[in-house]
């Protein structure tokens, strides 16, 4: 165990970050500002092409409404498209392991999840779904729902940033976000992946012959592609049931960082991005810094938790130098396991390389504190939206005490936008709290819990967090493919995703109407250390407090009752 | 200031007794849900009273002594609230009712179409109706005076002792109902029907019957709402998710989590600030038409003042004597003295102020018996002619020099030089001259009011600019703005210019105070978002406004803005100690609620609270008497001094965050200590 070493693998993965954040960042910010740079040579008339074939004539700002309804209905489109094919894979081409239709309420699960950019699992990859439905309807949904992820993201800094009425255009920015952010990146992360020894295939599922003379039947597939937008989208659905833990998927620990940085870079990225939209790039820094000392604070301690091991197995003399290492992955050790977790939970991608359900207590509260935020970094634009609420909500407390209106970027917050606002900060514990709840009053919601006490309610809880903070990652122990499952976790995804992000686009679509208020020495000041706390404080007491007496009821009393 | 600032003690028994009535009929549900924080919080104590006295309803195991104390310390948590806005609204009752006095039983001598006066109630008066109103008797109502000059006492309005003059015609026609003529006679063309005057409106002002919430206030309920029904959904689904684990809690050590942590501090003291807040302008002597104009006065970002009568005491006073040729600085302020003796003017009497303050004596014998020549827009001298034979004249320049030349005097060659300076500096030179000879000059100016300087660099300090409006031309008006240390001004403006800089600031989006009180000011009053009109002003200027100064200082703007601004920050501050409080209670009551079940979560004890059940009674104990506690601090709201955003902040969020976060962990523990010997 040497913990040197696994502060400098931390250490050098963030350094990398810090590298990525502003180039990124301003390549992401000239993709939407609109205005004409060198890239558009290269994608221009890719785009035109594609503007052409879905008819975009107007390719005009749009209202708040009309950007929502957009983001809808194409949405609504394809998780329709999407959902007959999973009912109907069997028929369908490109099915070499003959692989059944999905039974409806999996479906309905699994399509939610993917739109959302949840990609909650109640199915396993290579026994669930065909080559087909893996490429056209996950893969594709992985760069659909991150897409609308990001362009919610950019229309909510719009309007916090711009003069006028509108936000942009919903198609021309969900297009972009394709052809010059998702689709480059992925291509050229699935070559590297490739070159890493990640398969690639649409050969059958391999047959080998063990020494013993059995045969053993080893799952391949289009694995590499998947893998990489997988990462970039912050989705996190595994080509296999085993997700980032498999071997194929995440052969070994270069492959390992990479995921890592892939999944982290746009939403740490679009911190820059609004900073250059709100032309004080210090903005984007605060936001930045803010979710990293809550990023440093949750990886310090699952790093110390699981290093520290099982106190149970610590008292009966087992060697548990290593740490706890059930769960993980030998080759990828506590440092890189502990990283992964707290960035795939942060990030809200849900791809995972160990087992999170048999992370010692305090490291299994890490991920789920995550997600009950959601402001850590976040999925892929939500993320960053998320946080800016939370700033808005900050500078609505503290504003109050300079003795003004309190403003946001020069821009009054009134009641219309407390009022969306109330809804976006509502729906989240309700859709957490409420179901779990609800399963712990039916036999069809605990009758699933393989672990029952203290670690019961954690299993319950993570997957509901999981669902509503449209992360993904399950606390594996539960049994959770059964209609009352699929069905709840499948509304709360769909709520927890569209709910927050109406609501927000609403706020937006308001504050770009008004008028700005110019700054003087009596403003309060959104870019300085001070406010950089008053966020924290802000995220702490608001969107941590509600979560206390569950967390002390599950991950805490099995800690305390530990050992 | 200070002088006509009535501060009355904070309670008086009669507001004492109002608040604690009030305390109890605020229990009524259909009142009390205008406050739903607090409205949940009666809620709770409901059921709790319920299941003290009948424990076999819900099924629950009985612990009558707990369950009564919860239902005591909810009902005193409500009352504690509805005792905060009582308190806040008493005071306004009280204002109101010294006012109403002075409107009982009033009699108007009303004209008739035909020309008699007949004697009528006052309160049969309309618009239009012209009413004579004889020394020692009650203006009946608003009006306007159409003939005749009296002396009126304004003081049951205003505070103010000394009667103003009122005249028909100009900007000293409008009268107040319920002031009292203490001199002459005057009519009067009533202006307001019954109920819509002036008086009816302040009367219902402080009393706070058209308080209407500001939308400031709305945004925070709102917030207040959301913290609260979070609360609620985490209470609501601890209990299923904790039986799980086998641990059964009781509907009242749910209700009492859930009080703790609901803002009830902030939601209990919200009124009272906002009613405060209004309080606190009326004793400035300011009338604030609506909360919201208090709170807009606390955004302004720009404020237009008027030079005269605002900045400068608005008439021109000798600063200085410049003696011309061979003249010395004692012969002319001597000459000067003596053409202004009789001159009752108030740059004449200036003139005199400034020889006697600079220690130059005179000889006033020589002035006896001498003829005095006024002012003449003709002559554009004043000046005496002495029984010696001797004239004496002070005046323009050009004509006192042309009157030396008639009389066969030589012109000092330093004249034309001396006086043009003087002019470039913004002053206005006045020459003297004796006979055929032109001694000196009395530089006139306008004096900038004393301390203005420092008020101006305050404003600054809060991020507001100054624009300073004058009918002076651009060297004059540069000077005074130099001296009063404004960062803008327009000179020779009209009216116009007014409305154009206001609109002009507004589209940049800044927030415009401005204060008035002729009626050519009424269109830029109410174009700006904080229009102060002076009670002197015209009706149209007050009509304009959205607020009126009884004392008629219109530099008091200033304490307005600083009002306005801490009302707000008076209700983020509450806020945030509100919420800081949670952190206190999860403490005190998530160990109490599970130990039994789980006794290792004593380590999440560190208060050391004696037992479960006197941890929960002492958070919600804390809860209940943080709110009286923090009664003054709503009425007097917190401590403002101007200072930058990021200062304020700093501090505020000190003493209300921090603070609001350690204060409970000390208050609860010493709660806890009482608490526990019982149980």
């Amino acid at each position: 165990m040497n913990w040197g070493m696994d502060l400098l693998q931390i250490v050098i993965v963030i350094g990398l970050l810090l590298l990525i954040v502003k180039p990124l960042g301003t390549y992401i910010y000239h993709i939407f500002s609109n205005e004409p740079n060198r890239s558009d040579r290269i994608f221009g008339p890719v785009e035109k092409g594609i503007f052409w074939l879905i008819g975009l004539k107007n390719r005009g700002d749009m209202s708040w409404k009309r950007y929502a309804l957009s983001l809808l209905l194409t949405n609504l489109v394809l998780t329709l498209v999407g959902f007959g094919i999973l009912l109907t894979q069997r028929w369908l081409p490109l099915n070499p392991n003959g692989i059944d239709n999905m039974e409806p309420t999996l479906s309905f699960n699994t399509i939610i999840s993917f739109m959302t950019n949840t990609n909650l699992q109640h199915y396993s990859g290579e026994s669930g779904l065909s080559y087909f439905s893996q490429m056209i309807v996950i893969m594709m949904m992985m760069f659909t729902s991150a897409a609308t992820g990001i362009v919610v993201a950019i229309a909510f800094i719009r309007g916090l940033t711009k003069k006028g009425t509108g936000l942009g255009n919903f198609f021309t920015d969900f297009v972009k976000a394709h052809t010059r952010l998702l689709i480059p990146m992925a291509i050229v992360m699935t070559l590297v992946l490739v070159g890493l020894q990640v398969p690639q295939t649409l050969d059958a599922t391999v047959q080998a012959h063990t020494v013993t003379g059995e045969t053993q039947q080893i799952a391949i597939g289009p694995v590499a592609s998947l893998e990489s937008i997988k990462h970039l989208g912050t989705n996190g659905g595994g080509f296999f049931g085993a997700n980032s833990s498999h071997p194929f998927e995440n052969p070994n620990p270069l492959t390992n960082v990479l995921e890592i940085l892939m999944m982290w870079c746009i939403p740490a990225s679009l911190t820059y991005t609004y900073g250059r939209f709100a032309r004080n790039q210090k903005q984007g820094w605060i936001v930045f810094a803010v979710m990293s000392i809550l990023f440093a604070a949750f990886l310090s301690l699952v790093y110390v938790s699981e290093t520290n091991g099982n106190p149970v197995l610590n008292t009966i003399g087992a060697d548990t130098s290593q740490g706890s290492m059930e769960g993980k992955e030998a080759r990828f050790g506590i440092a890189q396991s502990a990283l992964f977790t707290t960035v795939t939970t942060s990030a809200t991608t849900g791809t995972v390389n160990n087992m999170h359900d048999t992370l010692t207590p305090l490291g299994g509260l890490v991920p789920m504190s995550l997600m009950m935020l959601n402001v850590v970094f976040g999925g892929d634009g939500v993320g960053l939206v998320n946080m800016l609420m939370y700033a808005i909500l900050a500078v609505f407390l503290a504003g109050l005490m300079v003795g003004r209106t309190p403003e946001f970027l020069g821009r009054k917050i009134e009641p219309h936008e407390m009022k969306l606002i109330a809804i976006a900060i509502l729906v989240h514990p309700l859709i957490i709290l409420g179901p779990t709840a609800i399963a712990f009053l039916t036999d069809l919601g605990s009758g699933a819990i393989t672990n029952p006490g203290f670690h019961g309610i954690s299993q319950v809880l993570y997957e509901y967090t999981s669902s509503a903070a449209n992360n993904g990652s399950g606390f594996e122990g539960l049994a959770d493919n059964t209609p009352f499952w699929n069905m709840t976790t499948g509304i709360v995804m769909f709520l927890g995703r569209y709910v927050s992000i109406v609501a927000l686009l609403g706020v937006a679509g308001s504050l770009v109407r008004k008028k700005w208020v110019p700054e003087t020495i009596g403003t309060f000041r959104t870019d300085n250390k001070l406010f950089a706390g008053v966020l924290l404080g802000t995220v702490i007491l608001i969107g941590a407090l509600t979560f206390l007496p569950v967390l002390v009821l599950g991950p805490i009393a099995e800690f305390l009752t530990l050992g | 200031m200070d002088s006509t600032m009535k501060r009355k003690s904070l309670i008086t028994s009669d507001i004492l007794k109002y608040a604690l009535g009030q305390s109890f009929v605020k229990l009524n549900p259909l009142i009390m849900i205008k406050n739903p924080v607090m409205f949940v919080v009666e809620l709770g104590t409901f059921i709790v009273l319920l299941l003290t006295l009948f424990p076999s309803v819900f099924g629950a195991e009985a612990n009558f002594g707990f369950n009564l104390t919860v239902f005591i310390v909810l009902l005193f948590t409500v009352l504690f609230a509805n005792f905060a806005e009582a308190i806040a609204e008493g005071r306004g009752k009280a204002q109101a009712n010294a006012l109403k006095q002075t409107k009982s039983d009033v009699t108007a001598n009303k004209v008739q179409p035909g020309g008699g006066v007949k004697q009528v109630p006052a309160t049969e008066l309309r618009k239009g109706d012209v009413v004579v109103v004889a020394m020692g008797e009650m203006i009946p109502g608003d009006g306007e005076v159409i003939a005749g000059l009296a002396t009126v006492d304004e003081s049951a309005i205003t505070g103010e002792s000394a009667p103003v003059m009122k005249e028909a015609g100009g900007d000293f026609s409008s009268v107040t109902g319920g002031t009292r003529v203490v001199s002459d006679q005057i009519k009067v063309r009533i202006t307001n029907d019954p109920g819509e005057s002036f008086l009816d409106r302040m009367i219902s002002l402080v009393e706070g019957a058209e308080r209407q919430k500001t939308p400031n206030e709305i945004a925070l309920n709102i917030l207040l709402i959301t913290l609260t029904v979070i609360f609620l959904i985490v209470v609501m689904t601890l209990a299923p998710i904790a039986k799980y684990v086998g641990v059964d809690l009781e509907i009242p050590v749910l209700i009492s989590l859930l009080v703790c942590l609901i803002p009830t501090t902030i939601g209990g003291l919200l009124s009272a600030i906002g009613i405060a807040g209004m309080d606190r302008v009326t004793q400035y002597n300011v009338l604030a038409m609506s909360g919201k104009a208090v709170e807009a006065a606390g955004d302004i970002n720009t404020m237009i003042l008027d030079k005269t009568g605002t900045i400068t005491f608005g008439n021109r006073m000798a600063s200085d004597i410049v003696p011309v040729g061979k003249a010395t600085v004692e012969e002319v302020s001597q000459w000067a003295a003596v053409s202004s003796m009789q001159d009752e003017t108030p740059e004449g009497r200036s003139v005199l102020e400034w020889v006697r303050k600079e220690g130059y004596t005179f000889d006033d014998k020589i002035a006896r018996n001498a003829e005095f020549i006024d002012f003449k827009a003709e002559t554009r001298m004043s000046g005496a002619d002495l029984t010696n034979g001797w004239k004496v004249r002070k005046g323009a320049i050009d004509a006192v020099k042309q009157w030396v030349l008639d009389q066969g005097g030589v012109i000092p060659a330093d004249l034309t030089d001396k006086g043009n300076k003087i002019a470039s500096e913004g002053g206005t030179p006045l020459a003297v001259a004796v006979n055929d000879r032109l001694l000196g000059i009395i530089y006139l100016k306008d004096t900038v009011k004393p301390g203005m300087r420092e008020r101006f660099e305050q404003l600054r300090r809060m991020g507001i600019k100054t624009i300073m409006c004058t009918g002076d031309n651009p060297l004059t008006a540069a000077t005074i703005a130099r001296e009063a240390g404004v960062d803008d001004f327009i000179a020779e403006s009209k009216p116009e210019d007014k409305i154009a800089v206001i609109r002009k600031e507004q589209a940049e989006g800044k927030l415009v105070a401005m204060t008035g009180d002729g009626t050519n000011d009424a269109p830029a009053l109410a174009q700006a978002d904080v229009g102060l009109a002076m009670n002197s002003g015209t009706i149209a200027a007050k009509e304009a406004a959205n607020m009126v100064d009884l004392d008629s200082d219109p530099s008091k703007i200033i304490e307005v803005v600083s009002i306005g601004k801490q009302l707000l920050m008076t209700r983020g501050a509450l806020t945030t100690f509100s919420v800081a409080n949670d952190v206190a209670k999860y403490f005190a009551i998530i160990p109490a609620m599970f130990m039994l079940a789980i006794p290792e979560m004593h380590v999440l004890n560190v208060m050391g609270l004696g037992s479960p059940m006197s941890a929960i009674l002492s958070a919600l104990i804390f809860n209940a008497i943080i709110i009286p506690l923090l009664i003054p601090l709503a009425m007097k709201g917190v401590a403002y001094r101007p200072m930058s955003a990021s200062k304020l902040l700093s501090r505020n969020l000190l003493i209300y965050g921090l603070g609001g976060v350690i204060a409970p962990f000390i208050g609860i523990k010493v709660i806890d200590l009482f608490v526990h010997i019982w149980i």
